[in-house]
């Protein structure tokens, strides 16, 4: 199983589940939803914060909210 | 007839530039009832109608996570709200609908009646994106729907149109049926809602959106650069320097202007009025209480107008972005860096900047540790001391020992503000929600309406919220300078006076002699002299004391109260008169008052004492509480006395 941490710089993949957090809600609203296309834009250093690329903006995240986001690659 | 109309949409939509050109400078500000979010709005005169437009803040849906969304679910559950709207509108961005939508469905779903703004029309086009308006408008019924773009002013005649039309509609087909804000309350069915709005709009959305949109290309080229793990950081620091470059070199014209004109008119006044209590109240306390605050404008200006171009630009976004990692062992946030940044100019509308901040530990942090940011108000403070007690010479050739040292004060507020930081997160028992989730905006080219429109609104904030007090202050302070017990001032003056008569001192110099008598006697000088015993230990001797008694008002107000106090009157801006007499100023025992370990100790004092009224004002209001002011002015007030004792005593 692999989560939003493990993808590659532009590489695509679909969110399979969202782990419930207390910002469940905040994430949904972004649009972080099971069935959603995302890909990886660029990293700050230490690969934290991520922009990923998901609707056509960009969104960041920071580690342990994409810790929370199981993808599968497409 | 007055319709209130509500103004709605996600952040990055170009609602403020929508509200700007509906309302003009026809704008107020005022505050949503129990709360410190700010209320804009804005009153449109139409032929029968007058519309009241409420620019609420912006959201991606109704469910609250930080303090300025909270207002929008507390006015929407409540139909019968004082600032429940008629009417909303809601404004998309074209080329970015499916995240959009859901905000209008929720809208829809409160059966208000609505007129959707597709803002940025623009793009749509420009993006190669096509919107299908006819199936958009059949997907929600009743809703009109315009197209605009804000950004160069068009469509304002076209939306006016569409308020005075749009009526409530039968015609209405609810999104999620009997939707009811009040009883989603819980985080759960809060997020089920959403979930079940974007299956909703996933499915409806392929017979609007022919094309799915992508991030604009210009934007991830801009990006590159800008967010690049080297030179985005290089670039930050350049802008940062140039920033604080101009406003540390230019807005001193200005204020030296205004000083020298408060200066004269307090003289003006002073010499044409009828010469009495009244006088003095109007000379001596408040025109030197308004300059006070009016000095600081050109800085706060200058530092919102570049905020404000970066924010329109996008690019604070990606500050956040690139700063979040580095703050956050600090307990801080990447959105603290703006407050922080701003508190260097002013720690008032630095602990505003706050309400950004959706967690509330962290928001709180920055809001504790902004004050220790050096304001533009130690400026003066550190100038006089520097040239007053430490030598102008050359280090290694081209450092300038002085400068040396004002730099240090500088980045000791800076390291001191993290430290602090840090130790304030393992202390406060508050759980930490911490997320980020930022929506990084493409790059666009300031609006410098609205550029100017928030530094206006930025200055009329610090002007009323700090002018109130500090004003205030000044009066008080100028009553207990002025007053004194029984007649002890008098007859001390009396004294003075006869003692003078037959000295070969200029009249000037005679009443400045007096005027400092005076002020020995008068409460204040009461109090200076309490003080002493408990900041001797410090360096500091009672007249010292008196000018830390009339500084808590404002820092600045530090050299005044001592030029005042070694009878100087001094006109020059660099303060030469008052140096040279506070260098001559002696102990008992004939060693000089103002010596390196005693000046170094004063200047770190200012560094780390809250010693601003205002500031603490504006964080009882941001907190809701004394309590967190009180913490506040307890740590900072034992850092500065810890802190001065240790320098004067490694020093001396």
């Amino acid at each position: 199983m692999s989560t939003l941490l493990d993808l590659e710089i532009e590489s695509r993949a679909v969110i399979l589940e969202v782990l419930p957090s207390s910002f469940s809600p905040k994430m949904a609203e972004m649009g972080l939803i099971a069935g959603a296309e995302l890909s990886v834009a660029f990293k700050a250093p230490f690969g934290d914060p991520i922009a990923i690329e998901l609707n056509g903006s960009l969104l960041s995240l920071r580690k342990n909210e994409a810790s929370l986001i199981i993808i599968q690659l497409i | 007839m007055t319709l209130k109309i509500g103004l709605f949409g996600n952040p990055n939509t170009g609602k403020s530039s929508l509200f700007n050109m509906l309302t003009g400078l026809n704008q107020h500000v005022g505050n949503f009832p129990g709360v410190t979010v700010e209320k804009k709005y804005g009153v449109i005169k139409r032929s029968e109608k007058t519309f009241t437009i409420i620019d609420f803040p912006g959201i991606y849906s109704l469910y609250p996570t930080s303090q300025d969304e909270q207002v929008v679910y507390d006015v929407l559950k409540v139909p019968n709200h004082l600032d429940f709207p008629d009417m909303a509108c809601v404004v998309l961005d074209s080329s970015n609908l499916s995240r959009n939508l859901l905000l209008l469905t929720q809208l829809y779903d409160l059966k208000i009646p609505i007129v959707a703004i597709l803002n940025m029309w623009d793009l749509v086009e420009k993006r190669g994106l096509t919107i299908d308006l006819s199936n958009l408008e059949k997907t929600f019924p009743g809703v009109t729907f315009v197209q605009t773009n804000a950004r160069v002013g068009l469509g304002k005649e076209r939306i006016l149109e569409a308020l005075e039309k749009t009526v409530e509609t039968s015609n209405y087909s609810p999104v999620i049926d009997s939707f009811e804000l009040a009883k989603i309350e819980d985080k759960k069915s809060q997020e089920n809602d959403i979930k079940s709005r974007y299956g909703w709009i996933n499915e409806k959305l392929p017979h609007i959106l022919k094309t799915k949109p992508g991030v604009e290309e210009r934007t991830k080229k801009i990006d590159k650069i800008l967010t690049h793990p080297v030179i985005g950081y290089l670039i930050f620091l350049s802008i940062l320097f140039t920033v604080f470059q101009f406003i540390f070199s230019f807005a001193v014209i200005p204020m030296d202007f205004i000083d020298l004109k408060f200066s004269q008119l307090a003289e003006w006044v002073g010499t044409t009025m009828q010469s009495g209590l009244l006088n003095d109240l109007v000379s001596q306390g408040i025109i030197p209480g308004i300059g006070g605050v009016v000095v600081f404008i050109p800085q706060i200006a200058l530092l919102f107008f570049f905020l404000s171009i970066l924010e329109e630009t996008g690019y604070l976004a990606r500050v956040v972005f690139l700063m979040d990692r580095l703050m956050r062992p600090f307990g801080l946030n990447g959105k603290s860096v703006v407050p922080l940044m701003s508190s260097v100019a002013c720690a008032i509308p630095g602990v505003m900047a706050t309400r950004t901040i959706a967690d509330w530990k962290e928001r709180l942090i920055t809001i504790l540790v902004a004050p220790l940011m050096s304001c533009s108000a130690r400026l003066p403070v550190f100038t006089l001391l520097i040239s007053l007690t430490i030598p102008n010479e050359d280090i290694a050739g081209i450092f300038n020992l002085q400068g040396i040292v004002l730099m240090g004060l500088y980045l000791l507020g800076i390291v001191s503000a993290l430290l602090v930081a840090i130790v304030l997160n393992k202390l406060i028992k508050i759980k930490s929600s911490g997320y980020l989730l930022l929506e990084l905006p493409s790059y666009k080219s300031p609006r410098w309406k609205n550029v100017i429109i928030n530094v206006w609104e930025k200055v009329k904030i610090f002007s009323l919220d700090a002018g109130k007090v500090i004003l205030s202050i000044s009066i008080i302070l100028w009553a207990l300078a002025t007053f004194g017990p029984g007649d002890t001032m008098e007859n001390e003056a009396k004294k003075r006076e006869e003692l003078l008569a037959s000295s070969a001192l200029s009249e000037d110099e005679k009443e400045q002699q007096i005027a400092s008598v005076k002020l020995e006697h008068s409460y204040i000088g009461m109090m200076g002299k309490a003080l002493e015993p408990v900041i001797a230990p410090l360096g500091y001797d009672w007249k010292i004391g008196i000018s830390l008694i009339t500084s808590f008002a404002a820092r600045e107000v530090f050299v005044g109260s001592l030029a005042t106090i070694y009878a100087v009157h001094d006109e020059s801006e660099e303060n030469d008169r008052l140096i040279d007499r506070l260098k001559k100023e002696q102990k008992p025992d004939g060693t000089p008052v103002y010596t390196l370990a005693t000046g170094m100790s004063l200047m770190v004092f200012y560094v780390f004492a809250m010693q601003c009224m205002a500031t603490l004002a504006v964080v009882k209001r941001e907190t809701n509480s004394w309590k967190w002011p009180i913490i506040q002015i307890v740590f900072m007030g034992i850092l500065a006395y810890t802190a001065s004792f240790l320098t004067f005593n490694c020093l001396s």
